[in-house]
């Protein structure tokens, strides 16, 4: 695995229709809105970000609460994220742009999608969360909360090598972000565990095309979840990503930005 | 200083069931029921005991879980309002952030302080992180949560001219009027359990009664930040009433049978930390400084609650679950041996941490079985009790800086009152 450690890019401060939030911007050209997984666009790689950029302009937020902000006072679920970042869409003045998201991040971007996809012309899914397909006994989500951190990496990872690190030898501020992002991704994902129950009730209101990506050894969504995700949504292409498991961005980056672009070809 | 009788309710059949977690995931298949029915039965008839013994009564509960087998502190607590017409009867407590209907324990609590003629005093507790998982209760802002119920619940109870209307954060009700209403006015007596000075703060600012567990270190602090809190609003020093600390107690005939009788109790100790690591940490549940010192540490999930640390009064750290009963009764865990080496450990403890006036005593835990814990709870209450209910406390520096931060807060209260 390519190890190399190039200077993260940049993370600014901004705030936008009065919230604070962290965001990332690098690259050129049609612009991209990633909305991440796990901790924050940065973790555990940026490798995806870097490839995407070759193609697209990446605006990379952190989800308000998540790394180095507090949750806002009176955000209470995840529709709340939706609306802030159609503000932020708003507020970069997008247009034609890519709707991305991956996991907890692919459902905010689906929360967008079925409310206003205006400043969008494509949309991808990436291993992402948010819906609720089978019974009430079966869970469609591995309960993350209920794994211990070892097992966890392995069931998220076909290599889980790729998010090793060791938390005695970063600083403060870093370690506070991870435990931040762990609280907020349980405030907006505790109950109804990881899904709203009435979300897909309404994707078929996502009119613009949809790209359903998704690892084909993914344990915490198994493939037919995004199969039945993709179902849901009128004319969804659905694909698999090979030798990656629920975070194939970070598993197979340059396999991963090949297929955005192959999706979402046309520049702006 | 008075005494509350408290058990457990252990299942300690099931102790050896599962080495990683005896909470949480540990199938209800391993309870012989007509064990579990001898168990509950058995514990009824020693808290019932209380009114002759002079023994006050507290009860706690804990979910999914070998380790307690009452899995609602309300109904042991109707129960004996009936077996009993004398001991007060403490829940504590009710883990009110973990209750999605907070005007049901408004409901409850005054049904049974009325059927025991305003004898309960009521508990409000965070709960240990282990409850999060069975109660599927948010953990990211629990105790905002605790707090809306907490202001809920007493609104309930002592609103006489009802309905009134409740549209909170967390709970919502257009009616509410609580019939019963409770026998004491306007509520009865509240308690919250606190690990930390923070909390103490929050609490002294309601005036209820705080309690802390099984470190005296603990409660030292504790205790001062609650006085020092009263002192700052300029009100009279509470006295030890308001103080309540929870430790395993055995008293024998000799200090061998006492030190037998507390190792027994201890079985509590050596298991009720026993639970899997994604239930011991949830998110949220700790502060964000306490999980980056457990990650600086290397700890990447469980590991940041100290269930089985204590530290002793010189500083040093130790095991609650290996540690010797001498380490033990330093830290204020548990106090053992004869009556009078008993009152002796209580009377260093209650000079330690400045006074308290209620001792929640454990005199059953683990697999001490009935014949015992009668004689425990007899020598207790007839050699021990009697000379540790009027305890003094020796002026000490912290009051003398208490004693000037009330003064100061007086004369600023006489100044903006003119």
């Amino acid at each position: 695995m390519d190890k190399t450690t190039a200077a993260p890019p940049p993370r600014a401060r901004r705030t936008i229709a009065g919230i604070e939030t962290d965001v990332i911007e690098i690259g050129s050209g049609r612009p991209l809105l990633f909305l991440h997984s796990g901790e924050g666009p940065t973790a555990p790689t940026d490798r995806y970000l870097r490839a995407l950029a070759k193609i697209y302009r990446i605006i990379a937020p952190w989800h308000p609460g998540f790394g180095y902000t507090d949750i806002p006072a009176d955000f209470r679920d995840v529709t709340d994220l939706a609306y802030f970042y159609l503000d932020l869409a708003q507020h970069y003045d997008l247009k034609d742009a890519v709707l991305c998201g991956a996991s907890f991040g692919g459902w905010i971007a689906a929360e967008m999608a079925v409310r206003n996809t205006q400043r969008f012309s494509s949309l991808v899914l990436v291993d992402a969360l948010g819906i609720k397909v089978s019974g009430r006994e079966t869970r469609d989500i591995a309960d993350i909360f209920a794994m211990p951190t070892a097992e966890l990496v392995r069931t998220s990872y076909v290599r889980p090598d790729v998010a090793a690190r060791d938390t005695t030898q970063m600083d403060e501020q870093d370690l506070a972000a991870i435990v931040q992002s762990r609280e907020a991704l349980c405030y907006y994902g505790w109950q109804p565990y990881m899904h709203n129950p009435q979300l897909k009730r309404w994707l078929h209101r996502i009119g613009i095309p949809t790209l359903v990506l998704w690892g084909a050894q993914d344990r915490i969504a198994a493939p037919e979840y995004g199969r039945a995700y993709a179902a849901s949504i009128p004319g969804a292409r659905f694909a698999l990503i090979d030798n990656a498991g629920h975070y194939p961005h970070i598993e197979e980056p340059e396999t991963f930005a090949r297929r955005v672009a192959d999706f979402a070809m046309a520049p702006a | 200083m008075r005494a509350w009788y408290f058990t457990e309710s252990a299942y300690p059949d099931a102790w050896d069931k599962d080495p990683v977690s005896l909470r949480i995931t540990l199938p209800s298949s391993h309870i012989d029921r007509d064990k579990a029915a001898d168990i509950l039965n058995r514990h009824i008839d020693e808290w019932a005991m209380c009114d002759d013994l002079g023994l006050n009564i507290m009860l706690n509960e804990h979910h999914s879980t070998a380790t307690c087998l009452t899995s609602s502190c309300t109904l042991p607590l109707a129960i004996l309002a009936r077996e009993t017409k004398k001991a007060r009867l403490l829940v504590l407590g009710i883990p009110i952030a973990n209750r999605t209907d907070p005007i049901r324990v408004a409901e409850e609590m005054s049904y049974v302080d009325l059927m025991s003629r305003g004898r309960v005093e009521m508990g409000f507790v965070k709960g240990i992180p282990y409850e999060i998982a069975a109660a599927n209760s948010q953990p990211v802002r629990m105790m905002d949560r605790f707090w809306e119920a907490h202001d809920l619940i007493l609104k309930a109870m002592s609103t006489r001219d009802g309905p009134f209307n409740w549209e909170g954060r967390y709970f919502h009700y257009r009616q509410v009027n609580t019939w019963p209403r409770p026998y004491q006015e306007p509520h009865p007596k509240v308690w919250i359990t606190s690990g930390s000075p923070a909390t103490g703060v929050d609490v002294a600012r309601r005036q209820h009664r705080v309690a802390t567990v099984l470190s005296a270190l603990n409660a030292k602090l504790l205790y001062h930040a609650y006085r020092m809190q009263i002192a700052k609003m300029g009100l009279p020093d509470p006295g030890p009433d308001r103080f309540g600390y929870l430790a395993l107690v055995g008293v024998g005939d000799t200090q061998e049978e006492g030190e037998t009788f507390v190792k027994k109790v201890k079985g509590y100790l050596e298991t009720t930390g026993i639970v899997a690591e994604p239930f011991t940490n949830p998110p949220g549940y700790a502060s964000v400084a306490a999980n980056v010192a457990a990650l600086k540490r290397g700890h990447t999930q469980g590991g940041v609650g100290a269930h089985f640390q204590v530290t002793m009064r010189n500083g040093k750290q130790i095991n609650q679950a290996t540690a010797s009963v001498a380490e033990l009764v330093d830290a204020g865990v548990c106090f053992a041996g004869t009556a009078d080496q008993v009152v002796a450990q209580i009377k260093s403890f209650n000079d330690y941490v400045g006074g308290c006036g209620n001792l929640l005593v454990m005199l059953q835990g683990g697999t001490l079985h009935h014949k015992d814990t009668v004689k425990n709870m007899r020598l207790f209450s007839r050699e021990v009790l009697p000379r540790i209910q009027n305890l003094e406390v020796a002026t000490d520096r912290d009051t003398e800086e208490i004693e000037r931060v009330r003064e100061r807060a007086q004369r600023e209260k006489l100044v903006a009152a003119q």
